[in-house]
């Protein structure tokens, strides 16, 4: 079992009020209240999460990005993981992901994430998403087309990786006559890559086509079974049997001293009002054309307020209660994460640790538990379940090194 | 006497659009706004008066209007509209366009200025303003984005209705296909008013006096590049003039194709 660590990298020195009186903490909230000065420290303390992530133990350290808001400070994942690959020596740089989409030139990405394989000695896994609504917006990248542009540039990148240059790559959103870039991933075929999701229909679909693992995002244990069914039943239209190598499994988890601490800290998962984004119009999270038709309807009646929002609005404790958020000392946590890893099998497992307020202290605390005390009775409770990662399971990079397939690829690309 | 109105699908470049069609004489194209358009309005009713009125509904626009996947420009519904007046033996056509819609019809214009009578581009898009910006939809909620149409945005209730999931599903649709086809650069074309140069038409330019969609000087950028373009302002509507001063638009278009 993989064993990661994640954490948004929240702007947690912003002024809140100021988020509540524009009543919005996403897109078109002034970056005027960013201050760099507290950025700095930010993600100084995160490189420090990181470094002790890596002396106790962590399998992996997971990257995001985001645009525009208080709740993410990661603008692009390619400068942490490019600092991951040049100060820790043996975790993996877990990209969850790559918003493809907003990538005006893959070529160029296939380049910084060669460059970041080879200096971290092979320790990329490139994970790959659309990227939300409002990051979109926010690169003046269509909404519409985020789909066509995520698969386009899946195309390009593979091939930048994968065929010898110079080749060439005429579509319908990226061309790029010459391709040959002096870069090329250490990891052959080229670096994993991971697809992570909240359950998009689409997104599933696409992912267990390629027979990349799927990594449900802080999903409820009953979602997540229904992802995994969706997936399985894709799996084994092109031919292969879907294990725990093929799913991962995010969760929002604070671990402490005490309970009483872990609690207070953990209300902090809650720390953007509104959805986990933080506050923002309905059609900033989800522009035209962004999601599938056939939300359209309810969405759209939620968006104008006619309706209440199609993915639900839960408390902390109707959270706790499903094990969305857990918390709570290393024993308390462990028994929770073996109900998960029993009713889930995952074979990739990354703890969503701090977010909000915590303070530093608290926040390597957690890290500190997680590592020492939590992961390895976690990696016994894998190996009793056969949970095994995708390395662990020397599953394909992708459905077309597949040995093992029942019948003739033919729904690959 | 009420205008009867009649419809059929044409099919364009592969794609089934939905066209209606009513009056006698002088024929006129009618082109709607970038939020679709009510099946109908008393500005197209009064317009069939005294024309042959020939009102597409855009192809990809609303739940009732066949999608082109391929279409990825405001000049392809331009070279769709050119294509179906030419299929179907309409010559000389009158181009009335609407917001967006005069931004297709400022197109068709380049296209053919021999095969074009008169424009009257209202409140149209399709130029860059020099101060300001097109209102950007993309960070506008549905209703929001269409109240800010008016004026008086009591109005929109009387054009539109009571807001439902019919008309906000056509609203997300109708904005799925702008961002198909006018995303980048949002709403205007960089090479248009070069084209224009070369238009010889006469066009009436015609703004609300509160347009909050499109700035008033993209009707001075128009007349600029126009050659034989003059400019109406309409006081007391907004960007929708043709839903909120409908007589005295239809009025200002018939004294000009008649004059």
């Amino acid at each position: 079992m993989d064993l990661l660590y994640f954490t948004e990298q929240p702007m947690s020195a912003y002024d809140e009020q100021a988020g509540r009186d524009f009543g919005a903490t996403a897109l078109m909230f002034s970056n005027k209240h960013f201050d760099p000065k507290e950025g700095s420290r930010l993600y100084n303390e995160f490189i420090e999460q990181y470094k002790l992530a890596e002396e106790v133990g962590i399998d992996g350290i997971m990257l995001n990005e985001h645009h525009n808001a208080p709740f993410c400070m990661q603008a692009k994942a390619n400068i942490f993981a490019a600092i991951l690959a040049a100060v820790t020596e043996k975790i993996k740089i877990v990209m969850l992901g790559n918003p493809l989409p907003l990538s005006e030139n893959p070529v160029r990405l296939a380049e910084e994430l060669a460059m970041i394989d080879m200096i971290s000695k092979g320790r990329l896994v490139s994970g790959i998403v659309r990227g939300g609504g409002q990051e979109q917006l926010a690169a003046g990248v269509n909404p519409a087309y985020n789909r066509e542009r995520f698969e386009e540039a899946h195309e390009v990148l593979i091939r930048a990786w994968t065929e010898e240059g110079p080749i060439r790559h005429e579509g319908k959103h990226y061309s790029n006559r010459v391709i040959n870039p002096w870069a090329v991933p250490l990891q052959k075929p080229y670096p994993r890559i991971w697809v992570p999701g909240v359950i998009s229909k689409e997104t599933i679909v696409w992912a267990a086509k390629q027979r990349y693992p799927y990594v449900a995002l802080n999903t409820s244990i009953e979602q997540t079974k229904q992802i995994w069914g969706f997936y399985d039943s894709i799996a084994a239209e092109v031919g292969y049997e879907a294990g725990p190598e093929n799913r991962g499994y995010l969760i929002q988890t604070h671990i402490s001293d005490t309970e009483e601490k872990a609690e207070r800290n953990a209300r902090q998962f809650q720390w953007m009002q509104g959805e986990f984004t933080g506050l923002a119009h309905p059609v900033w999270s989800t522009p035209s054309g962004y999601s599938s038709p056939s939300n359209r309807r309810a969405f759209v009646e939620f968006a104008a307020g006619l309706k209440t929002n199609p993915r639900g609005q839960t408390t902390f404790e109707q959270q706790v209660d499903d094990m969305r958020i857990i918390y709570g000392t290393p024993d308390q946590v462990i028994a929770k994460l073996k109900i998960i890893l029993e009713q889930t099998r995952p074979g990739i497992l990354a703890l969503w640790g701090n977010d909000g307020r915590v303070s530093q202290e608290d926040s390597l605390t957690c890290i500190r538990l997680m590592g020492q005390e939590v992961f390895p009775a976690i990696r016994e409770i894998a190996k009793e379940l056969d949970l095994k990662s995708p390395d662990e399971a020397n599953a394909p990079v992708h459905l077309r090194y597949s040995t093992d397939l029942k019948k003739p690829v033919v729904a690959a690309e | 006497m009420p205008v009867e109105w009649k419809e059929a699908a044409h099919s364009v470049a592969g794609t089934n659009v939905r066209i209606k069609e009513a009056g006698s004489g002088a024929p006129v194209l009618v082109l709607h706004h970038d939020i679709g358009t009510p099946e109908s309005l008393p500005f197209y009713d009064k317009l069939a008066e005294s024309h042959r009125v020939i009102q597409p509904i855009h192809p990809g626009w609303g739940l009732t209007s066949e999608r082109p996947e391929w279409m990825r420009s405001v000049r392809d519904i331009a070279a769709m509209y050119r294509m179906d007046l030419a299929a179907h033996g309409i010559e000389k056509a009158h181009l009335v366009g609407l917001g967006f819609g005069g931004w297709i019809a400022a197109e068709m214009m380049t296209m053919a200025p021999n095969d074009t009578g008169k424009a009257v581009l209202v409140g149209a898009m399709g130029v860059q303003p020099k101060n300001g910006y097109i209102t950007d939809m993309a960070i506008h909620g549905y209703l929001d984005y269409a109240r800010m149409f008016f004026h008086d945005a009591s109005r929109f209730e009387r054009i539109w209705g009571e807001p439902d999931g019919d008309m906000l599903e056509n609203f997300d649709i109708c904005r799925e296909m702008c961002f198909r086809t006018a995303w980048k650069p949002y709403m205007f074309s960089h090479t248009l008013p070069n084209l224009l140069m070369s238009v010889p038409n006469r066009t009436l330019m015609v703004w609300g006096d509160d347009d909050r969609i499109v700035p008033a000087e993209c009707a001075d950028i128009y007349c600029a590049a126009l050659p034989n373009a003059r400019k109406e302002v309409v006081a007391g509507s907004g960007h929708a003039v043709d839903m909120e001063k409908p007589d005295e638009l239809a009025g200002l278009i018939g004294n000009f194709l008649n004059g």
